[in-house]
């Protein structure tokens, strides 16, 4: 089950892996990405951390980690087609996998309708 | 402070448009997608709402003399009805503004300027006047303006134009009926494509508009801030606040072909002719950049020496590389140095490369 940060990033936990991404809503208002800053594999991150950026043809964004852990693996399809991210930002779109330190840190995340809800209201 | 509206703010939020403060105004950033906009208008044509554009008036016995005296470009050596793009000096030749002037008779020259700097402008040349016998209006609320730029705006335009477009050449203008509307019709733009821009009554610009869109099918798009500046960036048009300001001057950026030092007079003359005859200490060059894009403020190093800064950056729509645009130390100027650019605190190597970045089916004179 994929949960959410109020910075609009989200996290699907499978065993001791997060795969990790920004939200579908955090896309539409980017709009196109050009670029992405993906983290390096090995790197420890810190949940609530900037961990990379993603660019639109605007502006930079930074990306923080919804969860601790070491970077185990990037997407590397988005080194060659960013617009993954506008076409599948909560699938094909993902940015990486981390191995988390602390999977307790996923009950502090929200889940779909709170994030939803969350958008909503500060639209 | 309340931001302003265009007359065509109501269409922009019925298209769905991003909305975004530009200049102290509330503009359409896009509508789709920048990229999407961007190559429509490098491919067929797209429609701008550029009415956040000020207007200066200046009238006159010594209107010609006069803007002259306030432009870096001379209006004295244009013919009635042809229009030039200048740069507008203080006194230590750093740059007010960036205009283009139209020049109607040897007593009317209208000022086309920049929105976020119509006030400042204004407040400028009226300080310049002097002796001069000028009268200088502000009417950039008289006036509502459409961009209708790229390869098929000529044809498509034509369906509703009162005049003969093909009879305007490149940086001219004419006064005629378009949609039946009286407009002021140039050949001009900021896209780096052939293409018109018009100046109307602001009670008519909603119906210009939807039958631009109308008769444009799917070859036309409406297009926004957005693709506005990756289009005017690709062909290396400057962007004040970005390439120029109040600490760049016109030889600086490479504008030396706006400076017209025959002109007895004018603000910055001694200045921009020291910097002529010693060279300048800094240039604005185009960059390729080896990874990640670099934004307007990133800083430029050669080694851990501070060379430059960076001005405006993106990922060239067109020809899918990271483009930037910045000043650095002279020496460092030549096409092909190599330098490097801190992005996000990675120092990445970067290389002086040839502008424009990319030439578009603009007419040249």
């Amino acid at each position: 089950m994929k949960k959410y940060l109020k910075t609009h990033e989200w996290a699907e936990l499978d065993g001791k892996i997060a795969t990790v991404g920004i939200s579908n809503h955090a896309q539409e208002q980017l709009g196109d990405v050009v670029y992405v800053n993906l983290p390096e594999v090995g790197k420890t991150v810190k949940a609530g951390e900037v961990f990379c950026s993603v660019e639109s043809v605007k502006s930079a964004s930074d990306v923080y980690a919804p969860v601790s852990g070491k970077i185990k693996e990037v997407n590397k399809a988005l080194e060659s087609t960013p617009e993954l991210i506008n076409k599948s930002a909560e699938g094909d779109g993902w940015i990486a996998k981390i191995e988390v330190s602390n999977p307790k840190e996923f009950d502090n995340l929200l889940d779909k309708a709170a994030y939803d809800k969350f958008v909503k209201e500060s639209e | 402070m309340e931001l302003k509206k265009t007359p065509l703010w109501a269409e922009h939020k019925r298209l769905g448009a991003k909305m975004v403060e530009f200049g102290g105004w509330e503009m359409p950033l896009q509508y789709t997608s920048i990229i999407e906009e961007h190559k429509t208008v490098r491919e067929s044509a797209g429609i701008f709402d550029v009415s956040h554009m000020g207007e200066i008036l200046v009238e006159g016995h010594d209107a010609l003399r006069f803007v002259d005296k306030i432009i870096t470009n001379s209006v004295s050596k244009l013919k009635n009805g042809e229009i030039c793009y200048s740069p507008m000096c203080y006194e230590n030749a750093t740059i007010v503004d960036d205009l283009l002037a139209y020049r109607f008779s040897e007593s009317k020259i209208l000022l086309v300027v920049n929105a976020s700097n119509t006030d400042k402008d204004y407040e400028w040349i009226l300080s310049q006047k002097d002796n001069y016998n000028v009268n200088v209006k502000n009417l950039s609320s008289d006036y509502a303006q459409i961009a209708f730029q790229g390869p098929k705006a000529e044809q498509i335009l034509k369906k509703i134009s009162g005049v003969d477009l093909s009879k305007i050449s490149f940086y001219t203008f004419t006064l005629g009926q378009i949609n039946g509307i009286n407009c002021i019709v140039s050949r001009t733009g900021y896209t780096g494509e052939d293409g018109f821009e018009m100046y109307f009554q602001p009670d008519a610009a909603v119906a210009l508009w939807r039958k631009l869109i109308e008769i444009g099918g799917k070859e036309v798009k409406p297009c926004g801030l957005g693709s506005r500046d990756t289009l005017r960036f690709e062909a290396t048009y400057m962007l004040y606040g970005n390439d120029i300001d109040d600490t760049t001057t016109p030889l600086e950026a490479g504008l030396g072909w706006t400076v017209d030092f025959t002109k007895p007079v004018f603000n910055g003359k001694e200045v921009l002719l020291k910097q002529k005859e010693n060279g300048v200490s800094k240039r604005l060059r185009g960059f390729e950049i080896d990874g990640g894009i670099a934004r307007h403020g990133y800083e430029i190093f050669d080694g851990e020496k501070k060379i430059g800064h960076i001005t405006s950056g993106t990922k060239s729509p067109t020809l899918n590389r990271s483009l930037a645009l910045g000043y650095v130390e002279n020496e460092y100027s030549k096409i092909g140095t190599e330098v490097l650019v801190d992005v996000h605190g990675k120092k990445v190597k970067a290389t002086v490369v040839k502008t424009p970045f990319y030439r578009g089916s603009v007419k040249s004179k």
